[in-house]
């Protein structure tokens, strides 16, 4: 057991979640199994409506109930486990052990309180730091992010919008969490501001051994700063491995889709092309695998059950029952 | 040689504010050929949007002239600019916001139809709208939908079908794929090739997104606070920039392939507000190349090879 827990930051078995609402019960995820190492940083890549930030929330215990129920065999965060805690608790794990990033800085601050404040407001609360200690804190964390730490006392709407992303960083910073989940924390930021926030996250996951994951649409972005990808589809994983697992030996088709969906910056000609259809609706997925509609390597085998998580090295799995006939392989893996 | 579909000259677009003059278009020239197609890239708040807007003349320019298939647009009353605009339209970002939540598909699709009186026949009009919906790939029977019960996906097609149906020459697509996943937003791009190619449609394709552009023009103007900083066939711009802030930009791409590995340039700081600019290069403040001139005077945009225009004192040949 003790060798475990020096092994994992966050050990997830099976994790569900589904949402029951008047028009029907949605599926959000179904049954999502995530181990991570220590100073690993793992993306979690998809579309909307694939369930990442659902993930993310019913990690960090979040999840609104109603209409939200949350099943799960595992939730162990640096060898703890959380998934049974009372709610006092997950308070004080919230902000010190696991934190998070949000995707839009513009509405994760707080207007009314100086960004100094809300920077202090969790060191105050989990290190039980005296005021003016918390702001002095609070003034290095935002040095640490670039910013100058006479700005402490400025409010929100006074920094601009990478700026604002940096505040917000260093407020998940604080405690010097041990789990950082960041949900598309570059989205609404422009493309040179985004590479400046990237790059600052890579350099404090050097200073601080944080734990990432990181939540993206950006395949581009995944190359950048994860080790590890799980690509999530309706609800469940459908291939994961390292990076190069997953970019260089993709397996799954719709892994490819996202692939061929991008246009390619070396060859302009490439006609893109797309995944054809749309996500299935998550109140009524697809029997078997959920993929199959839009799959073009789809067969009569796909429809019938769920396809098990192949594991086809250490590293790198895929869900696709494809892989029964041997020989099976997808183009892009052909070259 | 092709006739120039669209010319502008000398652009500005000033905004008044409580803080001073907003330069958010700032003297810019460019034309374009019937078939082809314009990028305009550059980041939050360098005057993209407010370009297209002021080119469709939805915002009076503060000066200069926009000439659209020899008519220069800004002289036109309004009964003549409402002929021309059918000529122009545009496809806007937010496929969630520009429709009207309380008209189905087919008023949607219908309404310029009926406003520009180009069918006045009821059946003819419906006709008309599915034909459209085909065109955009939208299936029959959701022609009596609602927006909200449409993904967006889908919601584009409608305001692509929209603007389709006045039979335009000009598109401005203002981000038209910036609000959509992936594997949608490379089927909305097809979509927009395609029909490019099947209506001889000219394009102005404004985007933050560079690997979008690239795919998509034929020719790309970077903008920084306001004025274009470099323009070049998206091939040569790709291979051979020269502006600084372009160099900045193309290296901030994330790419997704592990075998290609850039040097990435970063730039400091953030783009500056556009009110009451001082006399200098735009981007002096966050150039990694700025030298003393820089801070004397704005760089005027020139011809340095062939269709390739950059505005920077520290490029050979383009001290003016």
């Amino acid at each position: 057991m003790s060798e475990e827990k020096n092994h994992y930051i966050l050990d997830v078995e099976n994790l569900v979640v589904r949402y029951e609402t008047e028009d029907g019960v949605v599926e959000a995820l179904n049954g999502i199994d995530l181990k991570l190492e220590y100073k690993q940083t793992i993306g979690l890549v998809g579309e909307t409506g694939a369930g990442k930030t659902t993930a993310a929330l019913a990690i960090m215990r979040l999840v609104p109930d109603p209409p939200g129920v949350v099943e799960c065999d595992k939730l162990m965060l640096d060898g703890r486990d959380i998934l049974n805690l009372p709610a006092s608790k997950m308070d004080e794990v919230r902000g010190k052990d696991i934190s998070m990033i949000f995707q839009d800085p513009m509405t994760a601050l707080n207007p009314v309180f100086t960004v100094g404040e809300q920077i202090a407001e969790s060191l105050q609360l989990h290190e039980h730091l005296p005021e003016k200690a918390a702001l002095e804190k609070a003034k290095d964390l935002l040095e640490l992010v670039g910013i100058s730490r006479e700005r402490a006392n400025e409010y929100p709407h006074q920094f601009s919008g990478g700026m604002k992303q940096r505040v917000v960083i260093a407020i998940a910073l604080a405690c010097n969490p041990k789990l950082l989940i960041a949900d598309e924390p570059t989205t609404a930021l422009d493309v040179t501001i985004q590479a400046q926030v990237l790059e600052l996250m890579n350099e404090l996951k050097e200073k601080y051994d944080t734990s990432i994951i990181m939540i993206t649409h950006d395949l581009g972005i995944v190359a950048e700063v994860c080790d590890e990808v799980a690509v999530v589809y309706a609800g469940r994983i459908v291939e994961q491995g390292t990076l190069e697992d997953v970019f260089n030996r993709t397996m799954h088709p719709y892994t490819e889709g996202l692939f061929n969906s991008l246009p390619k910056i070396k060859n302009r000609q490439a006609m893109l092309k797309p995944i054809k259809g749309l996500m299935p609706d998550p109140t009524n997925l697809p029997k078997g695998c959920a993929f199959t509609p839009r799959c073009n390597y789809a067969t009569e085998a796909c429809l019938l059950g769920q396809p098990p998580l192949r594991h086809v090295s250490d590293t790198h799995a895929v869900r696709c029952v494809a892989y029964d006939q041997p020989g099976f392989h997808i183009e892009r893996g052909r070259k | 040689m092709p006739e120039n579909i669209l010319e502008v000259r000398n652009l500005k677009k000033y905004f008044k504010t409580a803080h001073g003059l907003l330069h958010a278009v700032d003297d810019i020239s460019f034309s374009l050929q019937q078939g082809k197609t314009l990028g305009l890239v550059g980041e939050s708040g360098c005057g993209k949007s407010t370009t297209g807007r002021t080119i469709l003349r939805l915002i009076e320019p503060t000066s200069g002239e926009i000439i659209f298939e020899g008519k220069d647009v800004n002289r036109l009353s309004k009964g003549e600019m409402r002929k021309v605009r059918k000529d122009m339209q545009m496809i806007f970002q937010d496929p969630f916001s520009s429709l009207d939540p309380k008209k189905t598909i087919n008023q949607i699709i219908s309404e310029p139809i009926r406003v520009n009186h180009i069918l006045k026949n009821k059946h003819q009009i419906e006709e008309r709208v599915l034909e459209l919906m085909e065109t955009v790939g939208l299936a029959e029977r959701l022609i009596n939908s609602y927006p909200h019960e449409l993904d967006g996906g889908r919601r584009q097609r409608i305001g692509i079908a929209r603007s389709l149906a006045v039979e335009p020459r000009l598109i401005v697509c203002d981000e038209p794929v910036s609000a959509l996943d992936v594997s949608i937003q490379a089927q909305i791009l097809n979509l927009l090739k395609e029909l490019q190619t099947k209506m001889g449609l000219t394009y102005i394709f404004i985007t933050h997104d560079l690997s979008v552009v690239n795919h998509f023009s034929d020719e790309i103007a970077v903008m920084y606070l306001g004025q274009i900083v470099e323009k070049a066939p998206a091939e040569e711009l790709f291979e051979n920039p020269l502006h600084p802030y372009t160099k900045a930009l193309l290296s901030a791409i994330p790419i997704p392939d592990l075998n290609e590995k850039r040097a990435r340039i970063s730039l400091k700081g953030e783009i500056t507000s556009p009110v009451n600019l001082p006399n200098e290069c735009r981007f002096a403040n966050r150039c990694f190349e700025c030298t003393e001139i820089c801070r004397r005077e704005i760089p005027p945009l020139i011809e340095i090879s062939p269709n390739h225009f950059v505005a920077c004192f520290g490029v050979p040949g383009g001290k003016g």
